[in-house]
This record gives structure tokens, C-alpha cells and sequence, in this order.
């Protein structure tokens, strides 16, 4: 329908072991807005990365407006007109909007021109931002919008968005989306990379999907199901979590107004939250990622403790206890951060093992390390969670991020807890170990343990939590059953709506 | 052009073979050195790595100097290592060593001219108390006001160093020195002297405890979870403490033991080879120990290795030296050299060299 803007043909990227990409070839065109679909390890950052000139592929080419296309580094990239927003945001919580988009640029203007050009491009993609604001006072919807504006400050051609809704509220889900159309409206591309389905239906004229590092097939959203393009990625159906009959037992965790300062300054105090948990209960905890979600699961992990008396655990007062104390009794916990916090990166699976089961599990007697005992345990784990690596040898670093993931909510899981917190339990994860996992805590809720989700996934939450309560700047809402809530009303909860008068405000 | 490109995992192969190549790149780079400065290279390496243990005319004196220079110096750097597979840097157990060897010959010379077989134990006792006194003032100021420990500990060498001088000259003096500043000497003093073991070998009880170190930190590490603790800590801080694993302890625990193995080393030297306490009895291996550690990348049985071969270029460059000419600060440039290859070999464990293609315009 239109000219073609970028061609790929049959790039090739290997690295030892693995194929990342293997003969891959699609166009986007023009003013599309062209969805890339896969798995975690699919091949999709590869891809990517070769676009935007930060890898060299090993064969194959790509043309750019007909003419050959091989960018050596990303400035190459830049110029040629790709501009990307990554999934993790490169800024500086200390500098203001404008000096942290001021960074990102070849030439940077005036600091006051260049406040006026971010007003302009703000306001004319309905992208509220205040240019003089701290980033540290930004949600994580605000701050993406500071690297969008980055981007579109280039002018670019083609803007590669990775996962950009992970982070984003209903509301800003809808702001992003408009702001999409218009861009494509106006002839720019978007190459658009999701897991979420149903957001690609909605919003993608083409959809190429990738399964271990190969095009398998490119389709029209709007006219495919969810389903049969979640098949297609994973090369087989799955299986969607089966409903159950929730029967609750005895409380399990009780939370009474807890409240704890922000840990040196940055990130958020919690406020006065208070909320029970019962046996074979789900409570999903939703919210902007920064509104207190890794410091109420540090509180109750017992990483960081707080006043006597705010958290009991089985009906005894916990609050004082370490991480270590906590777990024993049965409170296990796994953190959104894979690598660095619920992993150490350069340990093996098996020495991971024992950093969160060695006394529970009893892999640790007398202070020694049972080594052949914790191999096996990093066994059963890899075995029952279908962790695909040669072995519990294996540092973590080395595993794809969806894997680790399975290893590390396994490890927990596989030590049957009474109660399990967990923060984004699926986060990067591909859908069909995303159900897996999802499962996995609805057999162990069933079995009559109590379980604490925190996401940003409100599908997610939707589909497994018995309550549904939201987090916003550190205090939590009253926790409602999920049976009757809907998308405006769960918006509200979060709070997330009130980022856009300011900007509306703003000259 | 070449580019460095991380491994999914360290290459074992790369990890056993660097030290090796180090030591081999060094032997070149160091024979370049010794030609230009005029000596004959072969030969300054023959004096160096092998003329200490073999030549018939000098090995007799030299071979037992080996373990005598390796024993604190594989003491010092396996206290060392626990803090470094931590992420905790002292660089103070000169320091540690000085404090030590004052407090344990202290306490030995408080009771002189007792011939009591319990006066060496009590001298390591407070030998050891001594350095992990030392070593826990960097500790607390850490744990309570959040202090740098390289800092604090770096900084107390120093002021060490000048209760060494007034130890000397005031409080530790030989009443019976004629005013000569410098301790009582233990090689005169019987039971109490930490002398060879057998005769001819330099073994003395602060080589044994060198070797008890080494075996106690492999098991610790391969086997405690104290151990694992360290390196969970040293490898990721926030996973450490997710795990349960508490930072102060960790802090007071890896900077007391280093403390107090820096202090018997100190004790051991000043009650055997050095004999008594004199203004400048330290030798410096406080900071040579922290190249054994990396040397021997941080790794209990690579330290044994690697303090026998620091022991050997110092031995070695001091022979060369006196046979050769070859200035003192060339032998220090060589030791230099042979971290500066290890550090840059150790690269290629965690990355690979790739040749990347030519860039299609």
C-alpha cells in the first residue's frame, strides 16, 4: 500500500551457541506502524540492535529508501533517521526533562530554545511534559515520554518503540497510542515490539513475528486473533489458567499501617498501608512501576524493616525479622529485578539455589554447604520449570531473561511457601511461560497458600487475583474483588491520571 | 578491527592459563628491560626465577629466604582475599601487620625474662588481637557513619607507622640497648623465639599458619556458607541481602579477619626472622600482599602459588642486584610488570577478542 521504507533481507546475526537471527527478511513501509512479535530470546533484540546500527549482522542486508542500508554505530543510525526508545530508560534522575534530553543530542540547542522546542513537539503530540522538571519526580509514563521527545526532536523516519507499555496506565496507554497514530498520520514508521497482543491488534497495520531467530510469518492483526498469533510465536498452543473455587482459610499475612521512609532519598516512602491476606487467597496489587511496588516487597521480605507490630506473619509479629527469619516459617518472596537482586549474575544455578533456599530447603547443615543437595534441588527447578539451560552449572548472567525467570519464581515455588510476594512475576517472560508461571501460583494458591502479586500487567492481575488494590506514590487502596471491576474504574485506583493537567496547565 | 566481545560465561581454560602467561609475558618485557639497561637477559632471568633455589653458590642462603618471605606474605593476602571477594578494600594491613607485631611483642616483653612455653601463644593471641583492633577501627567507622574503608585503612598505615617509631625509640625500647633505639631481641630469648622449625628450610610457625590460612579460606569458600556469604556479597550487594545476608556483619567479619592474620603475621616476623621491634621492621609486604592477592586471583591455593613466586622475584631481584648491577627500581618495574600482564590476560576469562568484519559502505 505504501513505499517501501526499510527492507530486510535475510539477515543473519549468530552468536556462540546460538542463532539469534537466521535469514530474516520483511519490509516496513511508509507511515506503518509494523508490529515485531516473539518470544523471549526470539531473536527480537537482535534484530533491533542490527537496525539501529549497535550489532553488525553476519549476512544479509537491509536497504533504506532503496538505497543499501548498514549503519556501523547508532550515530549512523541517527542520521539516517532511526530513533529508539528503549525499554529501559537511560536518564538521570538528578537533571531536569530538557538537560536529560540535551544529553541525547549530537548539537544541542539553547537550553531556552530547546525548552521551547519540547513544549512545541509536547503539545503538538499530545504529549504532556514539563521541560524544567526534575526526572526524579517523574512517573515512569512522564519519564518515557522524555525519550519519546528525545526521539522525535530528530526528526526520525522510523521510530523503534521496545515494549513501551510495560510501564504505562490505561490512560497512558491511550495518550501513547494517539500520539502513534499521529506520528504515522504525519509519514513517520514505527517498528513496535510487544508482547501484548491485544494492544497490537489495535494499534498495527503489519505484524512480522519471530520464533528462534526466524520469520515465521507476518500477518494483519486486525484481521488475525490473539490466539492464533500467540500460537504462531510459541509454535504450539498453551494453555490459559483453568478457573477455580477459591476457599479461604486463616489469615496468613496481616499488614497494619505500615509506613517506611524512601531508602536515601530516591524512590518512594510507603504511607500508612494496612490490608490482610488469607490462605488460598490472590491479592493483585497493580500500579505505575515507582509507586512503592519494590519497597512494600522489600518490607515484607524483610530486606528493609519497620516499626514493630506493622507486619505479622501467621499471627507473630515479623516486623523485626530479616529476610532469613522471615523465610524459614514459610514467608518467601521473589523480587521484579532478576539479575543483581532475586540473582547473583556470575553464580551458578545451583549456588542461586542456596541463596534463597539453603536453610529452608536444608542445603545448608552445621554452616556447610551440601553441594550434591543443592544441585539437586537447582535440578528439581530446572526440571519442573522447564528452565532451558545445559545445567545447574550455568552462571545466571548466561541464562535469556524469560528462563531466569522461571528459575527464580521455581526456586521459591518448589519450596512450597505459605505465603509467596512477588513482583512482576511475568515481566519479559514469553506467553507461553508467562501461563506457566501464572498456573504455577494458582495450583500453589489452590494448595492453600496465600499470595501476594504485584504487576503491571492488569491482564494479568485480572486473570489470577481474587482482590484487586493499587498502589499510588506509596499508599495503597482498599483492596476490592476483582468479579466486577472494570479497566476505568481500576484506572482510577492507580491514579495514574493525574500527570496530564500539569501539562495542560503549562504555556 | 578488533573488538572485545563478553562471554556468556568465563572461559576456565582462559582462567587457568592467564597466570601462566602473565609470568611468561613478563620473563619477555622484563628481559627487553634488563638488555637495555646492559645486563645480559638470560642470564637476569636465571638470577631471578632460578639461581635462588638451584645455584650452588648462592642457594644455600637464599632457598630458606623463599619461605621465609612468603609465609606473611600468604598470611597477609588470604586475609585480604575474604575482604575482596566481599568488595571490601582494606589496603591498611601494613598497618594491621605493624599494630600486630607491637601489641604482641608487647605483651611478651610486659613478662620478660619469663621462659614460660605459654608466652609465644599469649604473644599470638595479642598479635592477632592487635591487627583486628586495628583493622575494626576502618570497620565500625564503615558500619556507623558509612566511611570509604580504603580511606580510613590506607590512612592508618601512617599513623601506624609513627607508634612503630615512638615504639621504638620510647615505650618498646631495650632497657638494656644503651639507648639504641629498638625492642629486646627475640632471637636471644628462648622459648620464647620463633626460630626454624628445621633447621635450613626458613620454615617457621608463620609458615605453618600461612599454610593453615590457606587451607581455612579454600574450605570457607568451597564449603561455609559464611563463605558464600562473602561472595554472594562481593557479586551482588542487593541479592546478598535479599538472600538474608547482613552487610555489617559482613564488613566487621572480613575487615577483622583480615585484621587479625595481618596482626600474627606481624608477630610471627617480629619474634622470628626480624627479632625485634626496630623503627622501619616493616618490610612492606602489607601492600606486596595485596598483588599476591590478585595475583593469585583472589583464590586461596593461587595465593600459595603466587606468594612463592612474589618471595622468588624478590629474592631473585636482589640477587640481581648485587650479582648484575641491575638498579632496585628495575626489579620493582619487573613485579609491576607481572600484575600489570595477569590484570590485562584476566581480560580475555571474560571476553573475547573478535576480529569485526569490514563495514559494507
Amino acid at each position: 500500500m505504501q513505499d517501501t521504507l526499510l527492507s530486510i533481507n535475510g539477515l543473519t546475526k549468530a552468536y556462540p551457541g546460538v542463532i539469534a537471527n537466521d535469514n530474516v527478511s520483511f519490509d516496513i513501509g511508509k507511515g506503518e506502524i509494523h508490529a515485531l512479535l516473539g518470544e523471549n530470546g526470539a531473536g527480537k533484540s537482535t534484530l533491533v540492535k542490527m537496525i539501529y546500527g549497535l550489532v553488525s549482522p553476519d549476512k544479509g542486508a537491509m536497504t533504506w529508501n532503496g538505497a543499501a542500508f548498514a549503519p556501523p554505530k547508532p550515530s549512523a543510525a541517527r542520521q539516517a533517521g532511526v530513533a529508539m526508545v528503549f525499554q529501559h530508560f537511560s536518564l538521570f534522575d538528578a537533571l531536569s526533562v530538557a538537560e536529560n534530553v540535551a544529553l541525547g543530542m549530537e548539537n544541542p540547542p539553547k537550553p531556552r530554545d530547546l525548552a521551547a522546542r519540547i513544549r512545541q513537539v509536547s503539545e503538538q503530540y499530545g504529549l504532556p511534559l514539563d521541560p524544567s522538571r526534575d526526572v526524579a519526580s517523574l512517573s515512569a509514563g512522564e519519564r518515557q515520554r522524555v525519550e519519546i521527545i528525545r526521539c522525535l526532536l530528530q526528526d526520525p523516519r522510523l521510530l523503534i518503540m521496545d515494549e513501551p507499555t510495560s510501564v504505562l496506565t490505561p490512560q497512558e496507554v491511550d495518550i501513547l497510542f494517539e500520539t502513534l497514530r499521529k506520528l504515522k498520520s504525519e509519514g513517520t514508521s514505527i517498528l513496535y515490539i510487544s508482547h501484548k497482543l491485544e494492544e497490537i491488534r489495535a494499534l498495527c497495520d503489519h505484524a512480522t513475528i519471530l520464533r528462534h531467530g526466524k520469520n515465521v510469518g507476518t500477518c494483519t492483526p486486525a484481521e488475525t486473533s490473539a490466539r492464533q498469533m500467540a500460537e504462531m510465536m510459541v509454535g504450539s498452543s498453551f494453555a490459559t489458567p483453568e478457573a477455580r473455587d477459591v476457599q479461604l482459610g486463616d489469615t496468613v499475612l496481616k499488614v497494619t499501617n505500615l509506613s517506611l521512609p524512601a531508602l536515601d532519598g530516591i524512590g518512594t516512602p510507603l504511607r500508612d498501608i494496612s490490608f490482610e491476606l488469607r490462605q488460598g487467597e490472590v491479592l493483585g496489587i497493580g500500579g505505575v512501576a515507582g509507586n512503592g511496588q519494590d519497597e512494600l516487597l522489600m518490607a515484607l521480605s524483610g530486606e528493609r524493616l519497620s516499626q514493630p507490630g506493622s507486619v505479622a506473619f501467621q499471627g507473630r509479629d515479623v516486623s523485626q525479622d530479616g529476610p532469613g527469619a522471615r523465610r524459614l516459617p514459610g514467608l518467601l518472596s521473589a523480587p521484579e529485578e532478576r539479575l543483581g537482586h532475586a540473582a547473583a549474575p556470575d553464580m551458578s544455578l545451583t549456588e542461586n539455589g542456596v541463596l534463597t533456599a539453603g536453610h529452608r530447603a536444608g542445603l545448608v547443615s552445621n554452616g556447610f554447604i551440601d553441594w550434591g543437595k543443592a544441585r539437586s534441588f537447582a535440578e528439581d527447578v530446572i526440571a519442573k520449570f522447564d528452565v532451558r539451560t545445559p545445567g545447574p552449572q550455568v552462571a545466571a548472567r548466561a541464562l535469556s531473561g524469560g528462563n531466569l525467570q522461571k528459575y527464580v519464581v521455581g526456586r521459591e515455588i518448589v519450596q512450597k511457601p505459605d505465603l509467596l510476594v512477588i513482583n512482576q512475576p511475568t515481566w519479559g517472560v514469553d506467553a507461553a511461560a508467562a501461563a506457566a508461571i501464572r498456573q504455577a501460583l494458582l495450583d500453589l494458591a489452590h494448595g492453600g497458600a496465600a499470595i501476594l502479586v504485584i504487576s503491571q500487567d492488569l491482564d494479568e492481575l485480572m486473570e489470577i487475583s481474587d482482590r484487586f488494590a493499587a498502589l499510588n506514590e506509596g499508599r495503597l487502596s482498599e483492596p476490592r474483588a476483582v468479579q466486577g471491576l472494570d479497566m476505568e474504574q481500576i484506572g482510577l485506583m492507580m491514579g495514574g491520571a493525574h500527570d496530564m493537567e500539569v501539562a495542560h496547565a503549562a504555556p | 578491527m578488533l573488538r572485545l566481545e563478553k562471554r556468556p560465561e568465563p572461559s576456565r581454560a582462559w582462567v587457568a592459563l592467564s597466570p601462566l602467561l602473565a609470568v611468561a609475558l613478563t620473563m619477555i618485557v622484563g628481559g627487553a628491560l634488563f638488555s637495555m639497561l646492559g645486563a645480559n637477559p638470560f642470564e637476569a632471568i636465571r638470577t631471578i626465577f632460578w639461581d635462588p633455589i638451584f645455584s650452588p653458590q648462592f642457594s644455600g642462603f637464599t632457598r630458606p629466604q623463599l619461605l621465609v618471605k612468603a609465609g606473611p606474605l600468604i598470611l597477609i593476602a588470604i586475609g585480604l582475599s575474604i575482604g575482596f571477594r566481599a568488595g571490601i578494600w582494606n589496603i591498611g594491613a601494613e598497618g594491621q601487620y605493624i599494630m600486630g607485631a607491637i601489641c604482641g611483642a608487647g605483651a611478651g616483653l610486659a613478662l620478660y625474662p619469663s621462659e614460660s612455653p605459654l608466652i609465644f601463644p599469649l604473644m599470638l593471641l595479642f598479635g592477632a588481637l592487635g591487627g583486628w583492633a586495628w583493622a575494626m577501627i576502618p570497620a565500625l567507622l564503615k558500619t556507623k557513619l558509612g566511611t570509604n574503608e580504603i580511606l580510613v585503612s590506607l590512612m592508618l598505615v601512617y599513623v601506624a607507622e609513627t607508634i612503630l617509631a615512638s615504639a621504638a625509640s620510647g615505650f618498646l625500647r631495650n632497657p638494656d640497648g644503651m639507648g639504641f633505639p629498638g625492642s629486646r631481641n627475640f632471637k636471644e630469648w628462648g622459648n620464647v623465639h620463633n626460630g626454624e622449625l628445621i633447621a635450613n628450610t626458613g620454615l617457621h610457625w608463620g609458615v605453618v599458619a600461612a599454610f593453615i590460612a590457606v587451607i581455612g579460606a579454600y574450605v570457607l569458600f568451597s564449603r561455609h556458607i559464611q563463605g558464600f556469604n562473602i561472595r554472594l556479597t562481593g557479586d551482588a550487594p542487593r541479592a546478598a541481602r535479599f538472600s538474608g545476608v547482613n552487610p555489617t556483619r559482613i564488613v566487621l567479619f572480613c575487615l577483622g579477619m583480615s585484621g587479625a592474620l595481618a596482626g600474627m603475621a606481624g608477630l610471627f616476623e617480629v619474634a622470628g626472622p626480624a627479632g625485634q621491634i626496630t623503627i622501619d621492621f616493616n618490610a612492606g609486604y602489607g601492600f606486596t600482599a595485596i598483588i599476591v592477592a590478585f595475583l593469585g586471583r583472589l583464590n586461596p591455593i593461587g595465593i600459595l602459588l603466587a606468594g612463592l613466586l612474589m618471595a622468588l622475584t624478590y629474592i631473585g631481584g636482589e640477587l640481581a642486584q648485587l650479582m648484575l648491577g641491575v638498579p632496585g627500581a628495575a626489579i620493582q618495574l619487573f613485579q609491576g610488570m607481572l600484575l600489570f600482564f595477569l590484570l590485562a590476560t584476566d581480560v580475555f576469562s571474560n571476553y573475547r577478542l573478535r576480529l569485526a568484519k569490514k563495514e559494507v559502505a
